[in-house]
């Protein structure tokens, strides 16, 4: 009988040898964005393949819409994608408004413009702090709720709410700025421009950062494309697209700002300024996207409110009736929200109820690629990559 | 390209697989036969004049007017769309690809209707697919994996049918 001892290597070989392991992370897992669930089939620390797991916070939000009237089903929009209310009933009364083929007066037009930036640089805000919480630093997190609690007072102040907004409306907006709101939003950008610096160097050019998400869930320009991606994550690999700039609505023609992209439009590469770790496409260029993306807003914001005072007619087109019909016919628009394209669908049936609505969420499209992203990543990798996707579990799961 | 460019080019190739279209639409669309689909696709993606590589959105819209007073005025008869909308990123043009279905396979109330999968075309296409079957009721032939994804698996019916009964209760849950 031969004796086995420690010398021998298979020996050791079947003592360290690891067994594939399911591991579930989520849906109450705090670095998941909410209540999104990933099944994780590992092999030791690698993750040989993920499956998100969706839908815990379906609300069926298009069954809703079917027996609505559009603007009473503006409330509904804010919930979808909660840290962007304001891009997203600004989506849906586009669409309604395409279809009905209503004027929108300037002024409604330029106060558009100003709070769909606003919400911008709050859902920014909140994708950076919390990407810090995923790579597990806190203070980000602190000092981007700060400023992001100071955009919810001056969205109070226009609408009295400080979540779900239902501001932006069919037609126009609810109510004209208050007095004094100009000024406020002025001193605001002020006090918020010098801050970013800040941030750049908390988390953007720091070590450690870098080196939790240079060159990791590296997302090809190709691969973005085919799978619907769109925002930062599209611009992130790459891709110099931004619907604001390509397809123009609601007189963002009319602004100057530029497309945030490591590629600018002549195919050349446009930051200098990237650390030599980092490949076009990894998380490290997504995130970049998003903080230069506050910068450009900031820009908008700046000139809207310099034409505002100036502008023609009122805050909302007299066109609009609560017992206006839709037309028959069918009409899909997409706009440029903060974590991406978000697509409305009305198709109207001579009746003041839509024959359908239909919401295309951004984040369900780039959630999908998540697969893709985290093969044979580090389980410590995964929340780096979910969280730089930047996802929103209200608008993926409507 | 403009939109009766890209039909043309369509027509040309795959002529009598073309059922209608309507150019002067807000959103201009043609519309195929769902047999013909998952070829329609394919060229639509790789055709250098149409290189449409990116599938925007597929939505189920069920046609039907449940109120037995307003059938004759609702101006459709009973029938399911799939929209498919397309975007180019190399030449920026965009066009919708409708297929039109029968609600129920064979009149067969509760059987939902076939359609090939263009998942293997577009990529975004298989939780878009999944979507459409769990909530509008198509069968996406050729899928590699039509589960649900936004209800739960052991759900009943597909709620975006205008004919959708809604449950009474689920696992002990009242819903009245």
């Amino acid at each position: 009988m031969a004796t086995i001892t420690l010398d021998d290597p298979t020996v050791i070989e079947f003592d360290v040898r690891t067994d594939e392991m399911l591991v579930n992370m989520g849906p109450q897992h705090p670095s998941t964005h909410g209540v999104l669930r990933l099944l994780l089939r590992t092999d030791g620390e690698v993750v040989k393949e993920i499956t998100p797991h969706i839908g815990y916070l379906h609300r069926c939000a298009e069954k809703i819409g079917e027996n609505l009237a559009p603007y009473q089903w503006i409330p509904y929009t804010d919930r979808m994608d909660y840290l962007a209310g304001m891009n997203m009933n600004l989506g849906w009364s586009l669409a309604v408004e395409k279809l009905c083929k209503m004027e929108i007066p300037e002024r409604a037009q330029i106060i558009r413009v100003i709070i769909a930036e606003m919400g911008r640089l709050a859902s920014h805000l909140v994708g950076m702090g919390a990407y810090g919480l995923d790579l597990g630093t806190f203070s980000p997190f602190l000092y981007a709720f700060r400023e992001r609690e100071k955009i919810l007072d001056l969205f109070e102040e226009v609408c009295g709410a400080r979540l779900t907004y239902s501001y932006i409306t069919i037609g126009g907006a609810t109510h004209d700025l208050p007095e004094g709101w100009v000024e406020h939003c002025r001193d605001f950008l002020d006090y918020f421009e010098p801050k970013i610096e800040e941030y750049h160097t908390l988390l953007t050019r720091n070590a450690i950062f870098i080196n939790r998400t240079a060159n990791l869930g590296v997302l090809p320009a190709g691969m973005a494309i085919a799978y619907g991606c769109s925002g930062p994550v599209l611009r992130g690999s790459g891709v110099n697209f931004d619907l604001r700039r390509d397809q123009p609505y609601s007189m963002y023609d009319k602004f100057k700002f530029e497309v945030c992209c490591p590629i600018d439009p002549q195919g050349r590469e446009a930051w200098p300024e990237m650390p030599n770790e980092v490949k076009i496409g990894d998380n490290w260029c997504r995130f970049y996207v998003r903080m230069l993306e506050v910068i450009q807003s900031i820009k908008l914001v700046r000139q809207a409110l310099d034409r505002y005072p100036n502008s023609q007619g009122t805050q909302r087109s007299s066109g609009w009736k609560a017992t206006m019909k839709l037309p028959r016919g069918e009409v899909y628009l997409e706009t440029e929200c903060p974590r991406g394209q978000m697509g409305f669908l009305v198709i109207g049936k001579d009746d003041p109820i839509p024959l359908r609505a239909r919401a295309r969420s951004s984040c369900f499209s780039n959630l999908s690629v998540a697969g893709e992203l985290c093969r044979s990543c580090l389980i410590a990798d995964v929340p780096a990559i979910i969280g730089s996707l930047d996802v929103v579990m209200g608008e993926i799961d409507r | 390209m403009n939109a009766q460019e890209i039909v043309t080019v369509l027509e040309e190739k795959f002529a009598s697989k073309i059922t209608g279209k309507n150019l002067d639409a807000i959103d201009p669309w043609f519309s195929v036969e769902p047999a013909a689909l998952a070829d329609v696709a394919l060229f639509c993606r790789d055709d250098a004049r149409l290189r449409f590589d990116s599938l925007q959105c597929i939505s189920g819209v069920d046609y039907l007017e449940p109120d037995p007073k307003k059938v004759k005025k609702a101006g459709f008869d009973p029938h399911l769309e799939v929209l498919y909308h397309l975007f180019s990123f190399p030449h920026r043009h965009k066009i919708l690809l409708k297929v039109i279905l029968p609600r129920w396979k064979d009149d067969q109330p509760g059987e939902i209707p076939d359609l090939p999968s263009v998942a293997r075309v577009w990529p975004t296409a298989d939780w878009h697919e999944r979507e459409v079957y769990d909530l509008s009721g198509v069968n996406f032939v050729g899928h590699p994996h039509l589960t649900r994804i936004l209800c739960c698996e052991d759900w009943v019916g597909h709620p975006l049918r205008k004919d959708y009964e809604f449950p009474e209760e689920y696992h002990g849950i009242r819903a009245k």
